[in-house]
């Protein structure tokens, strides 16, 4: 049946351009998910996903009926050459020691990485256009991603989809943190979504209460798939992600118990009629392997078990498109009521975390050192770094230390372009091994530069940003995973793809810094064009002086009227004459 | 320096970042001499005064002669008595001048920072005593070395060439045919030597990358790391539309003094070349200590003439005040971030006019 539907698109595909008749367009699908996970520390981590899976090709062939892909994004995808794009705004920092290893974690600001299709000749122009077009749609200031924010990673970002070669000139990867996010740019993301914000679990995304967090994160990722399992075509997919972290209990505004209606002010009332499923999953894993610590309302139909991240996890599933699920009230309201406290703050650590931060005083040098922690008790992995500093902070790469344990920790691979002034930024990617429950520091120093007054922005005493760097690594898990099948499984578990069951593919975002940068007096420039003339005056003046100078001998002069005048008065008076 | 060498050993070009503004040849220099740093620079600082010394004797010999010959020739009016320089004065004027340079608190703060500005000195003391020594060969070796570190040695070609032809006795007339054969002789071996050099560079590097970081780094000022001299501050504080024009004017302020000052001090090409010094000191992109302790060695060879200097009590308490009070407002506006930019930008413009 699959086989056949396959083959059947595929002559379809093979045909000719699209003709006056009806527009043959393929079979899309729509998923959306909301996974609700209590966190370590007593919060509540919600994220919602919103797959479009297209089996169209947009690359070959125009196509012209966009039913559930959007039309803004599927032409930006053809007439561009795009062959993946990844794009995350976020507000604030996911705390991976108090909250866990996160799902999907992205930057603070914006996040913009892409690849490009090999047939794309001028990759610099179109990644130029894209972030033009992609800040129209968003709302976003990702115009002002340019070469000197742009970087082309080697190893850090392999295409998450389908690739056939990893020419890593065609990627490139730019970060802006400091752009802040707001309901202007949820809107039009809501707006991307096939049933907007009207049904099914996009009712929940409200501005009031989604940007009242302390976390949130909205991303687009665009990318190609198989269609099947036996990979004759390609399908496109879109994923629409928004992860929020309500922080109610941790700060001491209510109690550890929550609701849909505590969080987000609404209750779901139906699934959207374009969904072709539509589940809400609940994480009651036991922690410290006692059951019947939490209780949840109303009880759920199914409950599925995976394990996701190396941890057996137990959900609770809601089907909103069960027609069970509605029967004893209209509207739906996901309760978790803790039966009674835990009694140990002891928050379990995750395999893999880091942090950065920039020591050094005055604003001449500084030093930014990351800390990478590997928790794992006994097995050791290798996690890739990349750091992408701008180019007013001069690094060192001679000052570069890796120390692990008190010895030197020399990386396998290096990776290190360094900036050109006003063009480009410094990218420094390394590949560094961590031996097992170990810290590894790493070091470099940096010069700061004094920038021309027209270049610091309004607010020059704030600082200038630093992006995060990004840590890549395939993290061992102690429990086997088996290879999951997009299709069946809930989305959550199939964001990356897994090479082997052994091993879970992890991408950690750390802190961005907040450096000083010397700035010269703004009040100042005519002052200091004229000042400084003066100087270059008065020396060209004394050489002028010095060079034209001729001497010539004076004769005492007999005096003019007025000395003649002065002399007869001082003969009356009785003084010598002059 | 240090970061190129480590650039190097990761296989990236040294020049395609914009830290590092050397040339080839400093490279594969101190790839050798990297562990001796310190001593390095002791004994370029050495070699330095050595060089000075035995070009001012030799000069001061020539000098003496001249004069000598101009008394015996009664040319000197009778009230210049006190004027006239005695062998005893003469003696000690070497040893003045190698004093002077090596116990010079700026050459010292050079050599302890280790700035490669020493070097440029070396190669600069060596073509003095070159030129004084009448070698045309070698003295355009060594300019040609000086100019290929940092382009603007170039200027002291003229005196140079005059110094060369008042020792040959050729007279500096424009329409003498052996004036201009000389000139001629000289400038190519200049080039021949510079291009020599550029060529040597580029096979040891396998790239030109190295000409827009050095050359072009010094001609447009995209760097604006605070110094001693003018013109960080003013490229900082300078409207866009107008940097290129004023990068201009300030590059060619530097080689303008050349040809007015080769026409009056014709006579005098060592007094040229210590003024051209000084200008260059004063007004190139990059100014630093290591270039005013060059110039100011040259003050005891006119120890005669320091009765006409006006001013010298305020100036020498300017240079030292502002000498003193250089690292203070450095200190104040980057480290206590207490103090404003202005404050040192106006020790530079102190300090640069009493330089001037």
């Amino acid at each position: 049946g699959g086989m056949l539907a396959a083959a059947v698109l595929l002559l379809l595909a093979a045909g000719p351009g699209p003709g006056p008749g009806p527009v043959r367009a393929g079979r899309d699908a729509l998923r959306e998910e909301l996974l609700l996970s209590p966190l370590p520390d007593g919060d509540v981590a919600a994220t919602f996903q919103f797959r479009t899976r297209w089996d169209a090709d947009l690359q070959r062939g125009a196509v012209s009926h966009y039913r559930l892909f959007p039309k803004a994004l599927g032409r930006l995808v053809a007439a561009l050459g795009v062959r993946e794009l990844h794009l995350a705004l976020t507000q604030g920092f996911w705390r991976t020691r108090l909250w866990g290893q996160p799902p999907l974690q992205a930057p603070p600001g914006a996040e913009l990485w892409v690849w490009f299709q090999p047939t794309v000749t001028d990759v610099d122009k179109a990644w130029e256009e894209l972030s033009n077009i992609l800040s129209g749609i968003f709302c976003a200031s990702l115009n002002f991603i340019d070469s000197t924010n742009t970087v082309t990673p080697t190893a850090s970002f392999k295409p998450l989809g389908l690739a056939n070669g990893t020419d890593h000139h065609l990627l490139r990867y730019a970060v802006l943190p400091r752009e802040v996010v707001c309901t202007e740019n949820l809107t039009p993301w809501k707006k991307l979504l096939p049933c907007g914000s009207k049904a099914g679990l996009a009712v929940l995304l409200k501005a009031e209460r989604l940007f009242h967090s302390s976390y949130h994160s909205q991303a687009v990722h665009i990318r190609p798939i198989c269609r099947d399992a036996s990979c004759l075509a390609v399908s496109w997919e879109l994923r629409q992600t928004l992860t929020v972290v309500f922080d109610t209990f941790s700060s001491g505004q209510g109690k550890k118990d929550w609701s849909l209606f505590k969080m987000f002010s609404r209750t779901l009332t139906d699934a959207c009629p374009l969904a072709s499923q539509s589940k809400v999953y609940v994480d009651i894993s036991p922690k410290n392997k006692e059951k019947e610590l939490l209780e949840v309302t109303p009880p759920p139909a199914s409950v599925h078990e995976a394990v996701v991240q190396g941890d057996k996890r137990t959900y609770a599933v809601y089907d909103l498109l069960s027609p069970s699920l509605f029967n004893t009230s209209r509207s739906l309201n996901v309760q978790l009521k803790w039966k009674r406290p835990q009694d140990s703050l002891d928050l379990p650590t995750p395999v893999l975390h880091a942090q950065r931060y920039v020591s050094g005083y005055g604003l001449q040098t500084g030093e930014i050192s990351t800390l990478i922690y590997n928790t794992h008790p006994y097995r050791a992995f290798p996690v890739i770094l990349l750091e992408t500093v701008p180019w007013y902070l001069r690094l060192y790469v001679h000052t570069l230390t890796i120390i692990t344990k008190g010895k030197e920790n020399k990386p396998s691979y290096i990776h290190y372009q360094p900036a050109q002034d006003r063009r480009r930024p410094h990218l420094l990617e390394m590949l560094i091994q961590l031996p097992a429950n170990s810290v590894t520091k790493i070091t470099i120093q940096f010069e700061r530069a004094l920038l021309k007054w027209t270049e610091y922005t309004p607010d020059p005493n704030h600082g200038f940003y630093v992006s995060s760097s990004v840590l890549s690594a395939l993290v061992p898990s102690v429990i086997a995973m088996k290879d999951v099948d997009v299709e069946q499984s809930p989305l959550f578990t199939s964001l990356f793809p897994s090479s082997d069951g052994s091993s879970y593919f992890v991408r950690l975002y750390t802190e961005p810094l907040l450096v000083n940068l010397p700035t010269p007096d703004f009040s100042m420039p005519y002052n200091v064009i004229c000042l400084t003339c003066t100087v270059v005056a008065v020396c060209y003046g004394s050489f002028y002086n010095l060079l034209t100078r001729t001497f010539h001998v004076e004769e005492p002069s007999r005096g003019g009227l007025a000395k003649r005048l002065a002399n007869i008065i001082r003969k009356f008076r009785g003084v010598p004459p002059l | 320096v240090v970061e190129g060498l480590a650039l190097l050993d990761l296989g990236v070009s040294p020049y395609s970042g914009a830290i590092f503004h050397e040339t080839p040849l400093i490279i594969y220099l101190f790839h050798f001499l990297i562990e001796y740093a310190e001593l390095v620079f002791m004994v370029t600082d050495v070699l330095t005064a050595v060089a000075l010394y035995l070009a001012i004797q030799d000069f001061n010999k020539a000098v003496f002669k001249k004069q000598k010959l101009l008394i015996e020739l009664d040319k000197y009016a009778p009230d210049v008595a006190e004027l006239i320089r005695t062998p005893m004065e003469m003696h000690y004027i070497p040893l003045k001048v190698a004093l002077f340079y090596l116990l010079n608190p700026y050459t010292v703060m050079s050599c302890v920072a280790k700035s490669t500005c020493a070097i440029n000195n070396t190669v600069i003391a060596f073509f003095i005593l070159a030129t004084i020594k009448g070698s045309a060969f070698l003295s355009a070796v060594f300019l040609a070395l000086a100019t290929y570190q940092t382009l603007y040695p170039l200027t002291l070609f003229a005196p140079a060439l005059l110094y060369l032809l008042q020792r040959q006795f050729i007279p500096i007339k424009l329409k003498s045919k052996s004036f201009w054969l000389y000139t001629m002789q000289y400038a190519a071996l200049y080039l021949c030597s510079l291009v020599v050099i550029i060529c040597l560079s580029f096979f040891l590097l396998n790239s030109w990358d190295f000409i827009p970081s050095v050359y072009g780094f010094i001609l447009s000022v995209p760097d604006l790391t605070p110094n001693i001299g003018l013109f960080w501050y003013f490229f900082a504080e300078m409207f866009e539309h107008f940097s290129l024009f004023f990068v201009c004017v300030f590059q060619i302020n530097v080689f303008f003094y050349t040809i007015p000052l080769a026409i009056k001090l014709k006579e005098h090409p060592m007094f040229f070349m210590f003024v051209q010094i000084a200008i260059i000191s004063i007004f190139k992109s990059y100014p630093t200590v290591g270039d005013i302790a060059l110039y100011m060695a040259f003050l005891p060879v006119w120890s005669h003439l320091y009765r006409f200097l006006r001013n010298i009590f305020i100036l020498s308490c300017v240079l030292i005040v502002c000498s003193l009070l250089f690292p203070v407002l450095w200190h104040l506006w980057i480290y206590a971030g207490s103090a404003n930019s202005n404050f040192y930008y106006a020790i530079t413009l102190t300090f640069n006019i009493g330089q001037v």
